[in-house]
């Protein structure tokens, strides 16, 4: 509002000129724009088109030139048989099991931890700190190996406890809690504490429920890294029933590719990107701002 | 020591391990604890025994055998080490700068006061939330040179599409694209929220001494949003250096390792040759990597990023 303002007071003779050749002008840009966006999208979404598509087709149709879009008839048959062909279901809830046992604790040990390092004074406290701050930029192929000989040693290997043991802790949400208990005004804290309220209490009732937004992003960080999480599966779990749906995918490409049929593979993929595809629509305002807000990666 | 310290001081009425300082120290040790122990065993631990296995000869089965800088020597002159540093750094250097301009540019076209913004935002976002395994087989099957839609979209315009993944020139560029496509939409968000930062009254004011759209964009914008852009391609760099699920999924590394990368080939070594050694000074040839370029990268900040001496 304040710039049409200031332009008006400057030229008030030629105020409706502008105004109009204005709207026009932002109008045109508009289309443009759209255009443009509308464009990239859709080259965005080409691969999700292209594999719904081919999902649906039968096998003959996988293979005419030019190749259809739309596919006619349209076979929902692919779907079962990609369902049914590997354990898809207890994929499905060997990731689901790991995911959930990773967010929930990384929301616990990290929001504990945070709010001890931000809140409350003990000898040791900056020196700690400084060495998770330090493990931050050490990349995660320097821990798995001696993770894996220490599962490997504890007989977790191919269990699921191999990737949610490491997984219930992260430097990384720690100093995500720690920044944003520090920025909380401590006069409701201090208040608490005039009344003999114990620190466990000023975590769990005040300090805690006031960080909902980082609950919030840490967890679908968290869950979202979890569920996509392909080399720790890989290297972690062998047998059928335990693999996730990461493991699981490769698998099932295993059995089907050799033999050219990429309706049913594109049909599996399907199943198995549904879960956070539904996720992302649902929760897409916390995606977004989890990422403008913290800007963390993978 | 610190409980004489503390009976010894003249106002201290009760020894330390019942004053309040040791009641705090004791429960801030106590929330610690589930953390402290797992960042230990899972995190600090493992740093130094990589470090340590690096400097052995070791198959996971038989004794470890001592044989000091011997794997780095090794990794030095491996012929292989060397193709795979390179294959990583082109992939790198075929990622950083699609990804931020893409981005910036994807950003700036939605941060004008648009309908369907939010859908628009959506569509370039949604694949960075999709698993690099899936959308890979979704991609090999693009890739695929028959029957696949690139070469088909190709062939319409006239252009005879190579066997992408198969091929020793394309497949890296085949890889790149994918990964750009993968991520571009994190370089839109946090493009897009320092956009929203960037104060009207600047491009207002330019606006008033007669600044057109593209002088405020590069007087005004760019160094504005300087810091994400940094910010972008330091992570973008950490990310690159490291990728694996798409290289594992597409290609395998080939053909005959054009597009195997560093964490590709230590995933090799150590999980499918067993040279937990020879794996381990990967891992800390790369974290050394890592490590110069966000020392360099924190370096030449000063010089370009606006705003900070």
């Amino acid at each position: 509002m304040q710039p049409t303002r200031t332009i008006a007071t400057i030229k008030p003779d030629e105020r409706t000129t502008t105004t109009s050749n204005h709207r026009l002008k932002g109008q045109l840009k508009g289309l443009v724009l759209h255009l443009i966006l509308g464009l990239g999208g859709l080259v965005m979404l080409i691969p999700f088109i292209w594999m719904v598509s081919t999902s649906l087709k039968s096998l003959d149709q996988v293979f005419t030139f030019p190749p259809v879009w739309i596919p006619n008839p349209i076979m929902w048959h692919n779907y079962i048989e990609a369902f049914t062909s590997v354990p898809f279901a207890t994929w499905f809830i060997n990731s689901l099991k790991i995911a959930t046992a990773i967010t929930i604790g990384q929301l616990i040990t990290c929001s504990l931890a945070g709010f001890t390092f931000a809140r409350m004074r003990f000898p040791g406290r900056e020196a700690l700190f400084l060495v998770y701050l330090a493990t931050m930029m050490i990349p995660a192929h320097v821990t798995i190996i001696p993770i894996f000989v220490t599962m490997n040693w504890l007989n977790l290997v191919d269990s699921p406890w191999a990737l949610i043991l490491p997984g219930l802790t992260s430097a990384w949400g720690t100093f995500l809690f720690r920044q944003f208990f520090l920025s909380l005004p401590s006069e409701l804290e201090d208040a608490a504490k005039i009344d003999g309220c114990s620190f466990w209490r000023i975590y769990r009732q005040i300090s805690l429920p006031l960080a909902k937004p980082v609950l919030a992003t840490l967890g679908i960080f968290t869950f979202m890294g979890s569920w996509n999480d392909f080399l720790g599966p890989l290297i972690f779990l062998q047998s059928k029933d335990q693999k996730t749906l990461t493991v699981g995918l490769l698998q099932f490409k295993a059995e089907f590719q050799g033999l050219g049929q990429w309706h049913i593979m594109m049909a599996g993929t399907v199943i198995s990107l549904l879960p956070i595809l539904i996720a992302f629509v649902v929760g897409q305002k916390y995606f977004v701002r989890g990422i403008a807000l913290t800007g963390i990666k993978g | 020591m610190a409980l004489a310290q503390a009976s010894h001081a003249p106002n201290a009425r009760t020894p330390f391990f019942r004053s309040l300082r040791w009641q705090e120290a004791k429960w801030a040790y106590l929330f610690l604890l589930p953390n402290l122990a797992l960042f230990l065993t899972f995190t600090v631990y493992p740093v130094f025994a990589s470090f340590y296995y690096s400097l052995n000869a070791w198959d996971l089965h038989s004794p470890m055998k001592f044989i000091g800088l011997g794997n780095y020597r090794a990794l030095f002159a491996d012929p292989i080490f060397r193709k795979v540093l390179f294959n990583t750094f082109y992939f790198t250097a075929g990622v950083i700068p699609f990804q931020t301009a893409l981005g910036l540019l994807i950003a700036v076209g939605l941060n004008q006061k648009l309908r369907f913004m939010t859908f628009y935002r959506a569509v370039y976002f949604v694949p960075v939330v999709t698993s690099a395994i899936a959308v890979s087989i979704v991609w090999q099957w693009m890739y695929e040179p028959q029957w696949g839609v690139i070469n088909t979209l190709l062939g319409y315009i006239g252009i005879e599409g190579p066997n992408w993944l198969f091929s020793q020139r394309w497949a890296m560029p085949a890889v790149i694209l994918v990964s750009i496509w993968k991520n571009v939409g994190y370089s839109v968000v946090l493009y897009l929220a320092a956009l929203q930062g960037v104060p009207e009254a600047l491009h207002e004011s330019a606006m008033i001494d007669g600044a057109n759209a593209w002088q405020r964009f590069v007087k005004i914008t760019l160094p504005m949003i300087s810091p994400t852009t940094f910010f972008i391609i330091v992570l973008s760099v950490i990310g690159s250096i490291q990728s694996f699920d798409q290289v594992y999924i597409l290609t395998g590394g080939g053909p005959s390792r054009a597009t195997s990368v560093i964490a590709h080939y230590l995933y090799q070594n150590g999980f499918q040759f067993f040279a937990m050694g020879y794996a381990a000074a990967i891992a800390y040839v790369l974290f050394a990597m890592l490590f110069v370029l966000t020392l360099l990268q924190w370096y030449y900040r000063r010089r370009w990023v606006f705003g900070e001496e």
